[in-house]
C-alpha cells in the first residue's frame, strides 16, 4: 500500500507536470473549482429565468434543464467532444469539453435546487417587499435571494460535491484527472488495483469531506452573524427574565 | 382621495368582486367588514395593485391606478400596506426592515432613514428593538414593526389587511392602539378587519361586503345599530350573540 503511494504520489497529485502536462488530483481540483466558478452563477441565472415574469425566459429556460437533466453526462460529454467539431469544424480540447458539458449539466441542477429555494419562501415575503415600491430585481436582490440562499446551501453544497465527483468522468475522454491517472497508474502496476482504487476513493473523500467541513463552517458563521439561531434565542429570553 | 368606480374581478367563472364602487376621502378611516370569502382582502388588494382588475378602474388622487402607463412601484411607495402576516424580512433586524425601502426606493441616506426609524419605532412603542431580530419578536411587535416599516415611506394613505387576525388576542390591543393614533393624527385608512369594536370607535365610514358587492356603506353608529340592508342586519345580529 505505501509502496504503492510512495512511488505513484506526484503522478496522482499533479501528473506528469512540469515535464508534461498537468493533471491527478491538481486537474480535479481547477475542473471542480472553474465548474463550481461558472456553473453557480448560470445556475442562478437560469433559476432567476425559471422564476420570470417573462413566459419566453420562463419556457426556454425549462426546455434546457429538461434536456440537461433527461440525458445521461456521459452522452454529453460524447457530444461535446465528438459531436461539436463534426457540426462546428473546429477541434474541442478533451478539457475544454469536459469543462463546459460539467458546467452546462451542473448548472441544470443547481437551478432547480435554486428554485425550490426561491419557491419555498412564503410568497408574503415578495407582496411586502413590492408593496414598499422596490422594483422586481430589488426584491429579488435583497430580499429573496438573501433568504432562499442562505436556506438552500445544504442543497447547494450536495450539488457542488456532486460535481467534484462528476469530474472522473473526464476519464471516458481521457482527460488525465484524478480518475484517469489512477487508472494509468493501475494499468501500469497490472497487480495492485485494490490498492489503487482504494487511494483513488480515498482521495476523492478527502476533497469532498474537505469541502462538507468548509461550508458547514461557513453556514455556522452566517448564522451566527445574521440570523441569530434557537439557542442564541434562548440566552436572550433567558437574559430578559 | 381614493374612488373606486364599476371595479370586477373574476377567478374563472367565480365572480370575486361585483360592480364596486366607493370612495374614501382624505383623512377618513373606512372599515371595510363581511364574512369570510366576501371579497374584502381581494378588494384592498387590488388598491395597490397586488391583485389585478378586470373591468371598471381604481384612482389614487387622480391616477390610474391599474393603468398600463402607470409606474406600479411610484404608486406603491405611496400606498402603505399591512399584511395579517406581517411579512417582515427575516434576515434583516427591525431597523434595517424599516430602513430597506426609504434608501433604496426614495434615495434616503442611511443616516436620514435610521433617524426616521428610531422616531417611527418610538411612536409603535418599540424603540429598544431597533437591533432585534424579527422572529425575536412576538405577534403584535411585529405587526408593529410592520405598521412602522409602511409608515417610513411617508404615504398619504395605509392599507391593512386583517392586521389582528393572526394575533393572539392578548395582542390585539396594542396593534389597535397603534391604528388608532394614526388615525387620530388624520391618516387616511382602509381597514379590513373583525374588529367591530375598532370599527365602531375609529372608523368614520363601514363598508359591508358579501358575495364580493359592498351591500351597505353607511357611518359606524347606524351602521351597528340600524343597518339597512338585510344581510347586514343579520350580520350584525349574529355579532351580538
Amino acid at each position: 500500500m505505501f509502496e504503492v503511494i510512495e512511488t505513484n504520489a506526484r503522478f496522482l497529485l499533479i501528473g506528469s507536470y512540469p515535464n508534461g502536462p498537468l493533471g491527478g488530483l491538481a486537474l480535479t481540483l481547477i475542473l471542480s473549482l472553474l465548474g463550481l466558478a461558472l456553473a453557480f452563477p448560470l445556475g442562478l441565472m437560469l433559476a432567476l429565468c425559471r422564476v420570470a415574469p417573462f413566459a419566453v425566459l420562463r419556457i426556454v429556460s425549462g426546455i434546457f434543464v429538461y434536456v440537461m437533466r433527461g440525458i445521461p453526462l456521459v452522452m454529453l460529454i460524447f457530444w461535446s467532444y465528438f459531436l461539436v467539431p463534426r457540426l462546428t469544424g473546429h477541434a474541442v480540447s478533451a478539457f475544454t469539453a469536459l469543462l463546459v458539458t460539467l458546467v452546462l449539466y451542473q448548472s441544470a441542477y443547481l437551478c432547480e435546487v435554486i428554485r425550490a429555494g426561491i419557491d419555498a419562501l412564503p410568497k408574503g415575503q415578495f407582496e411586502a417587499s413590492r408593496s414598499l415600491g422596490m422594483t422586481y430585481g430589488q426584491t429579488i436582490r435583497m430580499v429573496i435571494l438573501p433568504q432562499s440562499l442562505f436556506n438552500m446551501l445544504p442543497s447547494l453544497l450536495g450539488q457542488f460535491v456532486g460535481l467534484v465527483k462528476d469530474t472522473s468522468i473526464g476519464y471516458v475522454i481521457s482527460v488525465n484527472e484524478l480518475t484517469f491517472s489512477a487508472q494509468q497508474i493501475n494499468n501500469s502496476l497490472l497487480t495492485r488495483p485494490f490498492e489503487v482504487f482504494f487511494l483513488l476513493a480515498l482521495t476523492y473523500f478527502v476533497v469532498c469531506f474537505s469541502l462538507t467541513a468548509g461550508v458547514n463552517f461557513l453556514e455556522r458563521r452566517i448564522s451566527r452573524k445574521s440570523v441569530p439561531t434557537n439557542a442564541a434565542l434562548e440566552v436572550v429570553n433567558a437574559s430578559a427574565v | 382621495m381614493l374612488a373606486l368606480s364599476k371595479v370586477n374581478k373574476w377567478y374563472g367563472n367565480y365572480h370575486a368582486l361585483v360592480d364596486i364602487t366607493a370612495d374614501v376621502q382624505r383623512g377618513e378611516v373606512v372599515v371595510v367588514c363581511g364574512p369570510s370569502g366576501s371579497g374584502k382582502s381581494t378588494l384592498i388588494r387590488t388598491i395597490n395593485r397586488l391583485e389585478s382588475i378586470h373591468k371598471g378602474s381604481i384612482t389614487l388622487d387622480g391616477t390610474d391606478v391599474h393603468s398600463k402607463l402607470q409606474n406600479v412601484n411610484k404608486l406603491r411607495s405611496r400606498i402603505g400596506f399591512v399584511f395579517q402576516q406581517f411579512n417582515l424580512f427575516p434576515h434583516l433586524s427591525v431597523i434595517e426592515n424599516i430602513c430597506l425601502a426609504p434608501m433604496k426606493v426614495l434615495g434616503k441616506s442611511k443616516t436620514e432613514a435610521r433617524d426616521r426609524a428610531a422616531s417611527l419605532l418610538s411612536r409603535v412603542g418599540l424603540a429598544n428593538k431597533a437591533d432585534a431580530y424579527p422572529q425575536q419578536l412576538s405577534g403584535g411587535q411585529q405587526q408593529r414593526v410592520a405598521i412602522a416599516r409602511a409608515l417610513a415611506m411617508d404615504p398619504p394613505v395605509m392599507l391593512f389587511d386583517e392586521p389582528t387576525s393572526a394575533l393572539d388576542p392578548e395582542m390585539v390591543g396594542e396593534v389597535l392602539s397603534v391604528m388608532k393614533s394614526l388615525a387620530k393624527d388624520g391618516m387616511t385608512m382602509m381597514c379590513v378587519t373583525h374588529e367591530m369594536g375598532f370599527a365602531r370607535e375609529v372608523s368614520d365610514r363601514v363598508w359591508f361586503m358579501d358575495k364580493g358587492a359592498i351591500l351597505e356603506s353607511s357611518d359606524p353608529d347606524t351602521f351597528f345599530t340600524n343597518p339597512e340592508h338585510p344581510r347586514a342586519k343579520s350580520f350584525i345580529s349574529d355579532l351580538r350573540h
